[in-house]
């Protein structure tokens, strides 16, 4: 029980590797076996984050359930482990997502082991971004993440999934260099990865004394720089964006469920955890610059998820959309930290990214429902499957509404905090925000109007294509997702009441 | 219980209907309806309590019920969100429980509860009707809707929507409660799916609205930052709003108030729909009938004035605002009106009457005439319901007569394919006609007189233009209250189907009789104290009551004859006009008012269309995707391919292939080859010879030593 109690983040992040390594000794063809014993190791995780949030004490300053390990001593880095508001809350995403996702590629018939493998590494790699303390370590899970998600879209995607696997892989890789750099750049000088005390040295040095030949505050706007180009590649921030609809379209079901849901989600982290907290001077002069991409990104992302014709690039750009909101947030702190409006952009860009995760990974999750059903994605050929399959049709409205961001579900609240928060401080872009909200509204109804609505394809009504409503297990993936978003719509205080305690806390 | 639990208790009933409904009872119909109709009973309930227990205390505008729990963390503080009835509330609570139980009743017999399941209906379209076999010879009977529980649950929820706005005491909860009821709009204006007008008149009606809306959104957020709050109470408090009044906006002079006010008032203007956000109320009547009751009357339109009445304190402090909201409202007013002149549709007569008479109130609220707002609101929600359930019943009795006769090319809802219906239909008649009677202003007996007398008199004392807009506007719904009067009922029926309509279950006809006694006594709670003869006979309760609601009451006018002669004049030559018009009237080729012009509502749908719609499309579509997107952000990244290998094949070509492979690696080869082949020529196998070669090297060797580096 110590073992536990001592060792707690370390077994909900290595738990899912441990399990994955196990798996190479099972046998190949016990598709079942494999399945459920990867549902089952993603589990662990989830009860234990789950009892996580129980135990975590939102009032207390710092991180919580702190491990450290030596690493590579030689160069000062160390496996510290730790967790805040801001991180938990994510962890919690993440490790319920994973669940979900491998519940949902139980129809996967190609290579199990193989998949069901990669899929528990991934969340691995998830978790370690969102736990580590230490800026190497932390860099490292970066990467890892990207591996299995490279070879899910490359082995299990559809048409494309070659030159998508290829952007989404070289993409990151190429925008985390700058990061890579910049992270080796503090490492050297000051002989540690430790994230609390590079932070504090850091923001300690004095901008007017030099270093490598430059004066601090230079040094400091280029790898601000590095660090923001890194994660704005990831968020997706307009114009790193285009990477995103390839990868999440060509990706297979559960792999566009986790990209969205989660993978989107450690680009703002990063923000978050690390440009705040280390460039606080370089993200107030380049916050205009910052919300700049972020209002084209919500509003070009919204634009341009209207004029899609295939259903999971037109959900795929609905997250660029989304995630603007979040980076306006991010944005808006930056520029006025420390004030009651930064706090509540901040609360709403948190909880945006936590209800983006779970909207997005819920129409991910839809998109594949149908496609499973009909092997294409193209809207004008679907239309008034609504009959055919009402339970479905329901479920779509629903997840599409949080999507939207209706009140009364959780999209609107983290929205609506962001707005409230950016506007005094960030009041045009603001402004110019509400026409990616309006167009939120075309494209969603868009998507209902061509899939639900419209007159009947007969094509789907009878024999060997026709529809058949969805069955047990996928509701089961989308249960979770759609009593949270009702959960959080209604009564949001539960998570943001965390959130909030902990921006407060940070920033 | 306590009133204030009693508050919060509301709304719920329709919520969990809605869910039970969705969940758990939607393949039985009866008990579908049932947990439908009982949820609203018991709404209404509950508001008739919290109505009559508000109605007994003394000064409920200064001490109302208020309740409020925590909600958002926002840093250091909490966003509060809570229940308020005060006068304004408890009088809208009052007609809004009516309505919509009302509708609620109607339903099950608008969609033919009893009836056979249809031959081939679909779900998604209107019932047509099912095959019965009576005494041996076979008749058409209408059949059942497809989706009637469905559509239970989609009002349940819209009334859910509806309590929510009413019972709010901040702006962010009436805001959830508005958007709610966006959404249930979207729903049961697309009810039936499979129709393309309907389903396009649903994302109309999303996204008109939603225009308004984002606006809204940004006038919350505005007002919250500035103030730090969204409670109505705290924001009407004298020193919050004198702050408001008195910081400018930096935006065309506007003060903070009159921007907030604004922004607020664009949301109302779509929910409204106000010119020029009115192109998606006529196209929502291709919903269901009891929907239309819902949206246009009791719930929807009724919200966007309802929360302008609410910000009215706000609103006021900034004149170039009233101005704005007045102009846009009296325009409406008369620009409706014109349009329903030479509609045939029976819906769409009202439909657009809707947005008249909304203009109305708009006007009157920019004017300052606060409760002479809320009293037409109120009865207009009365009479317009009445109106709308009486034009589903027409058309029910219509499609009787259609399902008779087989002739399925008769549009029963053209109003000159009717005729004569009064002898069929004698409830829905005389119903329509107190209704009727009651838009149109006729004098003393209707509620309408009595509200829009008020509006006309504040108009004449504050803002003559206004006065003559809406004086005319007057006129024009007498006239085409009676044209749709006449032509529906009067005369002589002029199709065949009109000769066999029938009149409606009870179902239906009940909630009509119940609506016509409020369209007609609802008025005289509100006589003004200094009307001849009448006024002081029972004490003006309207202007007492919802007057309180506001800090300062409003004072009563001083009785002016000009406005009451208008009154009766427009409205009786209205109706006088409108008879003589139309009644011997037998096509709509005679009718000299089918106007291109006012036919095709000003060709608003096509400017929309060709200004935004199209532009905008092809702008998401070319531009931002095709040509930013693919084109030229991707056209960037797909550089870095051959840019690489750019790279990669000139280092191969020009240095890897001549400089390794050749020079180096080719050439090092070939360079040991042909030394090796030349010096084969000193392996001669002498020692003399390699002693000498070896002194020579010797001193080669040590001469290079010699001069580079010992020197």
């Amino acid at each position: 029980m110590d073992f536990i109690v001592n060792h707690f983040l370390s077994l909900v992040l290595f738990i899912p590797s441990l399990a994955a390594l196990i798996m190479l000794f099972l046998p190949k063809g016990e598709a079942k076996l494999l399945r459920w014993f990867a549902l089952g190791a993603s589990l662990v995780p989830f009860l234990l984050s789950v009892s996580l949030w129980f135990q975590f004490k939102s009032f207390v300053p710092g991180f919580q359930f702190q491990e450290r390990y030596e690493w590579y001593e030689a160069i000062g880095s160390s496996l510290h482990l730790g967790v805040d508001g801001l991180s938990l809350t994510m962890v919690l995403l993440t490790t319920l997502l994973t669940p979900l996702a491998i519940l949902a590629s139980f129809n996967i018939t190609e290579k199990v082991k193989a998949y069901m493998m990669l899929f528990l590494f991934l969340e691995t790699g998830m978790l370690g971004v969102f736990m580590s303390l230490d800026l190497l370590v932390f860099f490292v899970f970066w990467e890892v993440g990207l591996v299995p998600m490279y070879f899910l879209i490359n082995q299990w995607g559809s048409a494309n999934r070659n030159y998508a696997s290829m952007k989404f892989m070289i993409y990151t890789m190429g925008g985390s260099l700058g990061l890579l750099l910049a992270i080796q750049m503090l490492g050297v000088l000051f002989g540690t990865y430790d994230l609390l005390a590079l932070t504090q040295r850091w923001t300690a040095l004095d901008p007017d004394s030099t270093l490598l030949g430059m004066s601090v505050s230079t040094v400091k706007a280029i790898a601000f720089w590095a660090f923001t180009i890194a994660f704005a590649v990831k968020v997706p921030v307009w114009p790193f964006h285009t990477w995103l609809p390839d990868a999440h379209t060509e990706a297979p079901t559960a792999g566009s469920m986790i990209l969205a849901g989660v993978l989107l989600k450690l680009g703002a982290y990063g923000f978050l955890r690390l440009i705040l907290p280390l460039y606080p001077a370089e993200a107030k002069m380049f916050a205009a610059a910052l919300a700049v991409l972020a209002t084209a990104a919500i509003v070009f992302g919204a634009f341009a998820s209207f004029a899609q014709t295939d259903f999971k690039r037109l959900v795929a750009y609905s997250s660029v959309n989304h995630m603007g909101f979040v980076v306006l947030g991010i944005a808006a702190a930056g520029l006025a930290s420390g004030t009651p409006d930064a706090t509540i952009a901040l609360n709403g860009a948190i909880l945006q990214m936590f209800n983006h995760g779970l909207s997005a990974a819920g129409m991910f999750f839809l998109v594949g429902v149908i496609y499973e059903r009909t092997h294409t994605r193209n809207l004008e050929e679907f239309g008034g499957l609504f009959p055919l399959a009402p339970v479905y049709g329901g479920i779509l409205i629903f997840t599409s509404m949080a999507s939207l961001g209706l009140p009364g579900l959780n999209g609107f609240i983290s929205e609506f905090l962001v707005v409230r928060g950016t506007w005094p401080i960030l009041t045009t872009f603001t402004a110019i925000s509400m026409v990616g909200l309006l167009f939120t509204g075309a494209y969603i109804l868009k998507g209902i109007k061509k899939v639900l609505h419209g007159p009947l394809n007969e094509h789907w009504a009878h024999g060997e294509h026709k529809v058949t409503e969805i069955n047990a297990r996928e509701i089961l993936v989308m249960a979770p997702l759609m009593v949270l978003i009702l959960w959080i719509g209604i009564y949001p205080a539960w998570i943001l009441d965390v959130i909030n305690k902990a921006v407060v806390m940070l920033f | 219980m306590t009133t204030e639990t009693l508050i919060w208790l509301i709304p719920l009933p329709p919520i969990l209907a809605f869910f039970l409904i969705v969940l758990f009872t939607n393949r039985n119909k009866a008990l579908s309806h049932s947990i439908g109709v009982g949820a609203a009973l018991l709404s209404w309930i509950g508001s008739m309590v919290v109505f009559v227990r508000a109605i007994g205390v003394e000064n409920l505008g200064k001490t109302p019920f208020v309740s409020s729990i925590n909600w958002l963390p926002t840093g250091d503080t909490w966003l509060r969100i809570g229940v308020l009835v005060d006068p304004l509330t408890a009088v809208t609570l009052f007609f809004v429980a009516w309505t919509v139980l009302m509708i609620f009743i109607y339903s099950v017999g608008y969609h033919n509860f009893g009836q056979p399941e249809g031959d081939h209906d679909h779900k998604g379209l209107p019932p047509h009707g099912a095959t019965v076999e009576e005494h041996g010879h076979k008749h058409v009977v209408p059949s059942i809707e497809p989706m009637y529980s469905r559509f239970f649950a989609f009002i349940g929820l819209f009334a859910f929507g509806m309590f929510t706005l009413v019972v709010s005491d901040n702006l962010l909860t009436l805001f959830v409660g508005w958007e709610i009821m966006g959404l249930c709009s979207y729903l049961l204006i697309g009810f039936w799916y499979g129709k393309k007008s309907a389903r396009d008149a649903a994302i109309k009606a999303f996204m008109t609205t939603r225009v308004g809306d984002v606006f809204m959104l940004l006038g919350i957020a505005y007002l919250y930052s500035v103030t730090g709050t969204l409670s109505f109470r705290e924001i009407f408090s004298e020193t919050t709003l004198h702050t408001l009044a008195a910081i400018p906006s930096g935006v065309l002079g506007f003060s903070t108030a009159g921007l907030i006010g604004l922004l607020l008032f664009i949301g109302t203007v779509g929910k409204s729909a106000q010119f020029p956000l009115h192109v998606w109320l006529p196209d929502a009547m291709e919903g269901p009938t009891p929907v239309s009751a819902m949206i246009h009357a009791a719930t929807m339109v009724s919200a966007g004035v309802y929360a302008v009445i609410r910000m009215f304190p706000l609103l006021s402090l900034d004149a170039q605002t009233m101005s704005i909201v007045a102009f846009i409202g009296a325009f409406t007013a008369l620009f409706a009106a014109t349009i329903a002149l030479a509609q045939n549709d029976i819906k769409r007569v009202l439909a657009y009457s809707t947005i008249s008479q909304l203009g109305y109130m708009i006007a009157a609220l920019g004017i300052g005439a606060y409760v002479a707002a809320a009293f037409h609101l109120m009865t207009h929600a009365f009479f317009k319901a009445l109106l709308f359930l009486g034009s589903g019943s027409v058309i029910h009795g219509m499609e009787h007569g259609v399902l008779h006769t087989g002739n399925h090319k008769v549009d029963p809802q053209d109003m000159f394919n009717m005729g004569g219906l009064r002898n069929k239909m004698p409830i829905t008649f005389w119903t329509f006609l107190l209704g009727g009677f009651a838009l149109s202003g006729f004098p003393l007996i209707t509620a309408g007189f009595w509200s829009k007398d008020e509006i006309l008199a504040d108009a004449f004392a504050h803002n003559l233009p206004v006065f003559i807009t809406l004086a005319i506007a007057a006129f024009l719904t007498a006239f085409y209250t009676m044209r749709q009067i006449t032509l529906t009922f009067l005369g002589e029926p002029r199709t065949e189907e009109a000769k066999h309509a029938q009149e409606t279950p009870w179902t239906m006809t009940l909630p009509l009789i119940v609506l016509s006694v409020f369209a007609v006594g609802y008025g005289w709670l509100g006589i003004p104290e200094h009307f001849p003869v009448l006024g002081g006979l029972v004490p003006n309760w309207i202007h007492e009551f919802v007057g309180g609601t506001l800090a300062e009451h409003p004072e009563a006018l001083d009785f002016n004859i000009v406005p009451l002669l208008t009154s009766l004049v427009v409205a009786l030559g209205g109706l006088g006009l409108g008879y003589l018009f139309y009644r011997n009237v037998n096509s709509s080729t005679e009718d000299k008012l089918q106007i291109g012009f006012l036919k095709n509502k000003y060709y608003f749908d096509e400017i929309y269309d060709v200004v935004f719609i199209k532009p905008v499309t092809w702008f998401a579509d070319k531009v931002v995707y095709q040509i930013m997107d693919k084109g030229f952000i991707d056209g960037i990244l797909h550089l870095f391919g051959p840019g690489t290998q750019g790279i990669g094949d000139t280092i191969r070509n020009y240095f890897d292939l001549p400089v390794i492979n050749r020079f180096l690696g080719d050439g090092s080869a070939n360079a040991t080859y042909w030394s090796g082949e030349k010096l084969r020529v000193v392996q001669t196998g002498r020692i003399q010879q390699y002693l000498m070669l070896g002194l020579i090297l010797f001193l080669a060797i040590g001469a290079i030593l010699y001069f580079f580096v010992l020197a």
